[in-house]
């Protein structure tokens, strides 16, 4: 048994979900039971077997790749089928196959408009193999093609499932994210040919394996070179983050996603870039994300402020969320700047906490707009007296939100902070000082953003429209909008079926609040190992060294290279 | 003195004795050579009567001719080339791909073809005959390695595509397609015959080994002189691929053309025009890098950058199909730019070239396939036809969002690796002109997703178009049909589709034949892009 997991785990988890696809779609639609229960069923093994690969999983050696499969894939240009994870994979894999089945429980019965379960739900199975697959990818190429194909089940879902403006979102979404991409892929290819770590007694020379690519074999490049194949991956990645100047198409894709739609592309889809940057980027790059991180570092505090301001110009909640969503990986990606080991796991947990607790108010926004037909937020008010146990968990995920100690929100951001205080010797350490000042301000504006969202979507009563707010006065039906100014009766507390959906994602945003070693643990020593620059066995410290002497350090490594 | 000048004739004649001939080498082409002589001959003794047998007949002979492909590969073709006529053909692992993709394509291109022919008000049971010998002259143009032999396979598929391109020669429309077609194809021959007399007086060659290893063709001195000859041959097969700005035939012959030759068209006439140029460049201008290389490189640039930037405009299927086309071809051609670099860069040139077109010709006659289920029930070329299909024809939508988005580029569908291979081709160069062309190549397969991503869209987000008034042949597909119920010339397809809408209704079902096309055109799309090596282990050839 431990072989048989050792040898499929992966292959296993990752396919199980399209498998299950492909078998829903020769289902025909009519058997709509069958088909949602099919579905549920596939997305619950896949968590199932992924708690049993992390129960296997050796966390004393989180740094080192487990599960390891490597065999042939496509001989002919070089691409091999290798999967593995470690402590990096690991938290977002669970997180994405968490996600995916409360997406199908909370969509349950449920549908958003228009309906077709079936074709709604092999959209979603085959995205969960997208992602996995991109975790558990160690093969630029294979990492390459599940990447991609993430993209055209969402460009559907919104499309599709979207509101008013999905076809200009979904188009525009799937256009921002393929130039990033097709540009990556010049990377990847670049890389292919130009690393050769012959020299340094590496047997690794036209390899697309990351494994060895990160192992000192792209040392010999030229550091033009690798600048130029950094920007490649910088705007494959940066795209899909976003970063700043590349975000826009975030808010429209969020705003017209269904919920569910939403919550995917929030908790795990994002999450795709900035585990590329640590995963790929950095580990094969060091030198040329030496000279990016200021780049990174700049667009990434400009992300955070945008955001922010972005967020108090808002009038749709949805689209709130989606642009603090802007200005949350702004936080990760300032933690991946700082190319600290502080710094990049506080990134990673601020993925998965941006995963938990953003999915969670998408979660909320779908379910308010249900209850009053509207997302506008000058219309909302008064969840608390509606739905009180709605409001309650609204202003929990607020909390956790704009970063609460106590709440995992705290523990992505408060150590990324820290970690711009004093980043990789390498970097100026005044102008990352200048960042932290900056990300600092960052946290007040969400604070500010969050806490006025909450007040206009619970506190209070729901206004605007044709209803009348002045206490006393008789409510008069407009056009079949009756919202009352007292507490509305027409509204439904959370459901059964929410709780269900829900109630995982909240008892993580505590637990992992309170006890975040569950994170860190395992993906510390990973995050160690992917800022060590390893050539053959020696060990270069050169991120740790000051710029002058750092250069003579990459130079050193180019020698023993070429 | 009149005997003496026959005799003088004659003599030479008399002494002639025949080359040694290699009939196995030569066997893919006498099959086919044999279909068509059957079937012109059938046409002619059965008339109406053989309307069913032509198309078994054609069908079967095509895949017959694959059998001594066939045996020719277990024969070790690939690596021992089987040289005929001085060199003039050769049978290697080269020709035997393309060979074999080039009856495969023609195969389904019959299978389109039948239907829209059973469709049709009259029969010409000469459409077979005419596809045979095109065919035939695909076949040659694979094995020319030989400046007039080229010639002859480029007449010889060229000719009987300008006679199909007329064939609705009752439309207007049919006319101009293939008077179009037919002009500016004689004048690319003309060019081209031109360029190949000036290649000719500076090497003293026709043959293209012996071009390559003319030590006056390679010498600067003999630049202009050779400058030309290339610039002007080459052009020509520019004209074939539809490269920019030589596409300017493509949209109006494919609207006007029947559909199912425009998809034979759109792949195999210009596979063939690849094929030639890979010849050309790689075996008998490989010195000259510095004329070719840059022309390549701007006709590349061009033909991606122009044909998406217009594709994005159009309104009618066929015409953006035509403009994807131009794109497409661009891809094609970029990997040309770079193969002068070295040996190893042209081989890899050459074999993703190859990926390329046997992907491509899968995905796109899927495309063509769909567009004639479709327009079967619309009767329609508008892109707004397609709306709404998802919710009347969901197998029909999925499938042509596959085949799209193939075209797109988009994993893990055959066309990311045809598109990954030119990327990689044109990045194993190590040149600034290989990555800028890249950067360029990288760009369009963004613009180009954008109107493949926008026919989807019509497909899965939009209601299906209410049934509409036909405002006079606003909306044809390029097929003489409109033309004929306008002219009240013709009844029969009236009854048949009693009210035009554009917009599909009711669901549709795709014909037997169309059926077993699309399903060639899709299992070809899936496989090559999720195990491209069960195609790279045929593409990876040389043609050194």
């Amino acid at each position: 048994m431990n072989q048989f997991l050792d040898d499929f785990g992966l292959s296993i988890m990752v396919f199980v979900p399209l498998i299950t696809g492909l078998i829903i779609m020769l289902i025909p639609r009519a058997k709509e039971e069958l088909i949602k229960q099919l579905a549920l069923g596939s997305s619950l093994a896949t968590l199932g077997w992924a708690i049993l690969l992390t129960v296997r999983f050796d966390i004393d050696n989180a740094s080192t790749l487990q599960f390891v499969v490597d065999t042939d894939w496509i001989t002919a240009i070089g691409s091999r089928y290798i999967m593995g994870i470690d402590g990096l994979a690991l938290p977002l894999i669970l997180l994405t196959t968490l996600i995916v089945p409360l997406c199908i429980i909370y969509s349950f019965n449920h549908w958003p408009e228009p309906a077709n379960p079936k074709s709604f739900l092999t959209l979603i199975l085959i995205l969960e193999t997208g992602m996995l697959g991109t975790f558990v990818a160690q093969d630029l190429i294979l990492f390459f093609v599940f990447f991609e194909v993430v993209l055209l089940p969402m460009y559907f879902m919104i499309g599709v499932w979207g509101g008013q403006n999905r076809r200009y979102a979904s188009l525009k979404f799937f256009l921002y994210t393929l130039f990033g991409s097709a540009l990556m892929l010049i990377s990847f290819l670049a890389l292919y040919f130009l690393a050769d770590g012959t020299a340094a007694g590496l047997d690794v020379v036209n390899t697309f394996d990351m494994r060895a690519l990160s192992d000192g074999a792209t040392g010999a490049i030229a550091r033009t070179s690798q600048l130029w194949i950094f920007a490649g991956m910088f705007l494959g990645f940066g795209v899909k983050v976003p970063i700043f100047p590349f975000h826009t198409w975030l808010p429209d894709a969020h705003t017209e996603a269904p919920t569910v739609g939403s919550v995917i592309l929030a908790a795990v889809l994002l999450k795709l870039g900035t585990y590329g940057f640590v995963r790929i980027a950095i580990p094969i790059l060091p030198e040329a994300a030496s000279a990016w991180a200021p780049v990174i570092g700049v667009l990434a505090v400009i992300g955070i402020i945008y955001g922010a301001l972005g967020c108090l110009a808002q009038k749709d909640l949805k689209r709130l969320i989606a642009f603090s969503s802007v200005a949350h990986m702004g936080f990760v990606m300032l933690g991946i700047a700082t190319l600290t080991n502080i710094g990049i796991t506080a990134a990673v947990f601020g993925m998965v906490a941006h995963g938990l607790i953003t999915g969670m108010l998408f979660f909320l926004a779908g379910s308010i707009k249900e209850r009053y037909h509207t997302l506008d937020m000058s219309k909302l008010g008064g969840l608390l007296t509606d739905a009180p146990r709605m409001g309650w968990v609204v202003a929990f995920c607020a909390m956790a939100s704009l970063g609460l100690p106590g709440l995992a929100g705290f523990w992505g951001e408060f150590p990324v902070i820290l970690a711009s205080y004093s980043p990789a010797a390498i970097l100026s350490e005044s102008m990352f000082r200048t960042f932290m000042v900056i990300a600092a301000v960052g946290t007040v504006l969400a604070a500010g953003y969050l806490l006025w969202m909450l007040q206009k979507a619970a506190f209070g009563t729901a206004g605007g429209g044709s209803v009348d707010l002045t206490p006393g006065a008789t409510p008069h039906n407009g056009d079949g909008d009756d919202h009352l100014p007292k507490a509305n009766t027409a509204i439904k507390d959370t459901t059964k079926r929410e709780w269900i959906a829900w109630a995982p994602l909240l008892v993580l945003i505590l637990g992992l609040g309170v006890y975040p070693r569950l994170v860190h643990e395992v993906v510390e020593p990973a995050t160690e190992k992917s800022l060590e620059i390893n050539v053959g066995n020696i060990k270069y410290d050169c991120l740790e060294l000051s710029p002058s002497s750092a250069t003579d350090c990459f130079n050193e490594i180019r020698n023993r290279n070429g | 003195m009149i005997f003496a000048l026959a005799e003088s004739i004659i003599e030479p004649l008399a002494e002639f004795s025949r080359p040694a001939i290699d009939w196995h080498a030569l066997s893919p082409e006498l099959t086919l050579l044999g279909v068509g002589v059957l079937v012109t001959v059938l046409d002619i003794l059965y008339k109406e009567r053989g309307k069913q047998i032509m198309l078994v007949i054609t069908g079967l002979g095509f895949l017959a001719a694959l059998i001594p492909i066939i045996t020719l590969a277990v024969d070790g073709v690939a690596s021992e080339p089987r040289i005929l006529f001085n060199g003039a053909y050769v049978v290697d692992g080269f020709s035997l791909i393309l060979k074999a993709m080039f009856l495969i394509a023609g195969y389904v291109v019959v299978l389109l073809s039948s239907q829209y022919v059973a469709d049709g008000d009259y029969w010409e049971n000469e459409y077979y005959g005419l596809l045979s010998a095109s065919l035939l002259g695909m076949l040659v143009m694979t094995s020319a390695r030989d400046l007039i032999t080229i010639f002859v396979a480029l007449e010889l598929l060229s000719i009987p595509i300008y006679m199909l391109a007329t064939w609705n020669k009752r439309n207007p429309k049919g006319n101009e397609a293939g008077i179009k077609y037919y002009l500016t194809g004689v004048f690319a021959s003309g060019i081209m015959l031109y360029g190949m007399s000036l290649i000719f007086g500076a090497s003293g060659s026709t043959i293209l080994k012996d071009i390559f290893s003319s030590p006056d063709f390679l010498r600067s001195e003999s630049s202009a002189f050779v400058v030309l000859g290339i610039v002007f041959s080459l052009s020509a097969f520019a004209f074939k691929v539809s490269g920019f700005p030589f596409h300017t035939w493509a949209p109006d012959t494919y609207e006007g053309a029947p559909t199912p030759v425009t998809a034979f068209l759109s792949v195999a006439s210009k596979a063939a025009g690849f094929v030639a140029l890979m010849q050309l460049i790689v075996v008998g201008f490989y010195g000259r890098e510095d004329v070719y290389a840059p022309l390549m490189w701007f006709l590349a640039a061009a033909s991606m950058t122009g044909g998406n930037i217009i594709a994005l405009r159009q309104k009618n299927i066929v015409r953006l199909m035509a403009y994807s086309g131009v794109a497409q071809a661009g891809f094609m051609l970029a990997p040309l730019a770079v193969v002068g670099v070295s040996t190893t860069s042209a081989d890899q040139g050459i074999s993703s070239i190859i990926a390329y077109l046997v992907i491509y010709t899968a995905m796109n006659l899927g495309v063509f396939g769909i567009i004639l289920v479709v327009a079967r029930r619309t009767r329609s070329g508008d892109v707004k036809s397609y709306n709404g299909l998802f919710s009347v024809a969901p197998t029909m939508a999925v499938l042509m969002t596959i085949f799209l988005m193939s075209l797109a580029g988009v994993p893990p569908l055959g066309g990311w690796y045809a598109k990954f291979s030119i990327f990689r081709a044109l990045i194993s160069a190590n040149t600034v002109s290989g990555y800028v062309l890249a950067g360029v190549a990288a760009v369009n397969t963004v613009i180009a997703l954008g109107y493949y991503g926008r026919l989807a869209a019509r497909m899965w987000f939009e209601k299906p178009a209410e049934e509409l008034e036909i405002v006079g042949g606003a909306s044809e597909i390029g097929s003489s049909e409109n033309a004929e119920v306008e002219n009240g010339s013709d009844v029969s397809v009236e009854n048949a589709y009693e009210k035009q809408i554009v917009g599909v209704k009711q669901t549709i079902k795709a014909p037997f034949s169309l059926g077993i096309a699309l399903g060639i055109t899709l299992i070809a799309t899936l496989l090559f892009g999720i195990v491209p090596g069960t195609l790279t282990h045929f593409t990876t050839v040389s043609l050194f």
